[in-house]
């Protein structure tokens, strides 16, 4: 927008002691709780947010262990004469290898192993080092591995879907039928909780303490 | 009543900090087609396009008829060795509905059928009047404030990558032929896709806002172009 000068340093909204509306954009004085534009509350960014971060990112991994234990899906293949089988999120991979699909394979443990530990990672070293003086460049990389949290969140739903179309799909009664497994719940809460705890992480945070140098740094 | 270009930091009028990094900016009215990007962080702020809010309704309607189709018609066809199975979308939801599970149909349901329906209602909500230079209805801003919350829980592209993956775990077992709520669907994506590339929540509140809403003395009134 309107700059007074190309090199006049940024100012936050923090440091002007004033209060910025992460809905809307619209800054107020540091006294005011609500948004008076869009009705969202007003939250300065300091540590604070990071008990939600922390609580839901605990919940998120205390179901991420069942979702890994239970079956998510039950098949059943001649009415259990060629055997019923239950398979985990690993145990499908494995299976899936065993038939020589490689590529689903790949695709379903990028989904539902490497993605969600991933996230689990991401979320808690972010937690971890904000409000911690970083240099311009580490902060855009901080906010680069945040808007990657954020977008591929809800795509680890995608293996609840699947469950969900499979079990639906596949009923041919004594051919084969597939059922859903208890697993399927942990998952999904656990991807929701997950969300949850990134929704929460404020990132504004990445950028406190840094020197508010001249507005090119970055490039 | 606020001029262009004047700002006061002790009130934070005529300012916007980045949601992303809370550099403060000087606000001005935008152009359509011209792109308001963070000076710190690159953040996208406001990008208005010329006739967007009629464009973003046409396609919430477009959305609610696909909608309709993609419920009601059949979603997926397999046949093996004579047994067949046929399934809707419902039919997908409900395939959880056995016992513990039951909490992740109702779950499942909302993120692809229900999510998506009451966002396209409310955006036509809000947006109708803004489109037709009207005062917004009441209530405009907690519909708004609700439709962007729930943007990253409306699933339905997630839905139809996962309709692909099911699609080639089972291929090797059965037949498998698509209904049209499988087309539907998949011209529901394109559509959402189409409508939020339109959607400028920034645009939108300053929209709500220069129409009579909120109206706190602070909004910019753009000067009268020759």
């Amino acid at each position: 927008m309107s700059a007074p000068a190309q090199d006049a340093p940024v100012l936050t909204a923090h440091r002007a002691g004033l209060v910025g509306c992460r809905s809307c954009g619209r800054a107020w004085p540091e006294a005011e709780t609500t948004c008076r534009r869009c009705g969202s509350a007003l939250v300065p960014p300091d540590r604070r947010c990071l008990n939600a971060v922390w609580a839901w990112l605990a919940a998120g991994f205390i179901f991420y262990i069942p979702a890994n234990l239970f079956p998510m899906l039950k098949t059943s293949t001649f009415g259990g004469l060629r055997g019923n089988s239950e398979s985990t999120i690993l145990g499908g991979v494995v299976e899936l290898m065993h038939y020589g699909n490689y590529g689903i394979a790949a695709v379903i443990f990028a989904a539902s192993v490497m993605v969600p530990v991933g996230k689990f990672v991401a979320i808690a070293w972010l937690a971890l080092v904000a409000g911690r003086p970083a240099t311009v460049r580490a902060a855009h990389k901080r906010l680069a591995l945040y808007e990657v949290v954020e977008f591929i969140g809800r795509w680890s739903m995608i293996d609840v879907f699947v469950v969900a179309i499979l079990s639906a799909l596949v009923q041919l009664g004594f051919v084969a039928s597939i059922h859903p497994g208890p697993a399927a719940v942990s998952f999904a809460l656990s991807v929701a909780f997950t969300m949850l705890s990134a929704q929460s992480f404020d990132p504004r945070l990445i950028w406190r303490g840094l020197p508010l140098r001249s507005r090119k740094d970055h490039e | 009543m606020q001029t262009e270009g004047e700002y006061d930091l002790s009130t934070g009028a005529g300012l916007t900090a980045c949601p992303r990094c809370d550099a403060l900016h000087v606000e001005r009215e935008l152009e359509p087609g011209e792109t308001a990007r963070c000076l710190r962080c690159n953040t996208l702020l406001a990008s208005p396009r010329a006739g967007a809010f009629t464009r973003i309704i046409a396609l919430s309607f477009a959305s609610l008829v696909l909608m309709v189709g993609a419920v009601f018609f059949p979603f997926l066809e397999i046949s093996r060795m004579g047994f067949g199975n046929q399934t809707s979308l419902f039919g997908v939801a409900l395939a959880f509905s056995h016992g513990a599970l039951m909490p992740l149909t109702v779950a499942v349901l909302g993120m692809i059928v229900g999510l998506p329906v009451l966002r396209a209602l409310l955006l036509v909500y809000t947006l109708l009047p803004l489109a037709r230079k009207r005062r917004p209805f009441a209530h405009a801003v907690p519909a708004f404030r609700l439709s962007e919350a729930l943007r990253p829980w409306s699933m339905a592209e997630i839905f139809v990558i996962g309709t692909a993956i099911a699609l080639v775990k089972v291929g090797g077992l059965a037949n498998i032929s698509f209904g049209p709520a499988f087309w539907a669907f998949c011209g529901l994506i394109l559509v959402n896709a189409a409508s939020n590339a339109f959607t400028s929540a920034a645009t939108i509140w300053d929209a709500i806002e220069d129409a009579g809403m909120a109206t706190d003395g602070r909004e910019i009134v753009p000067e009268p172009r020759a």
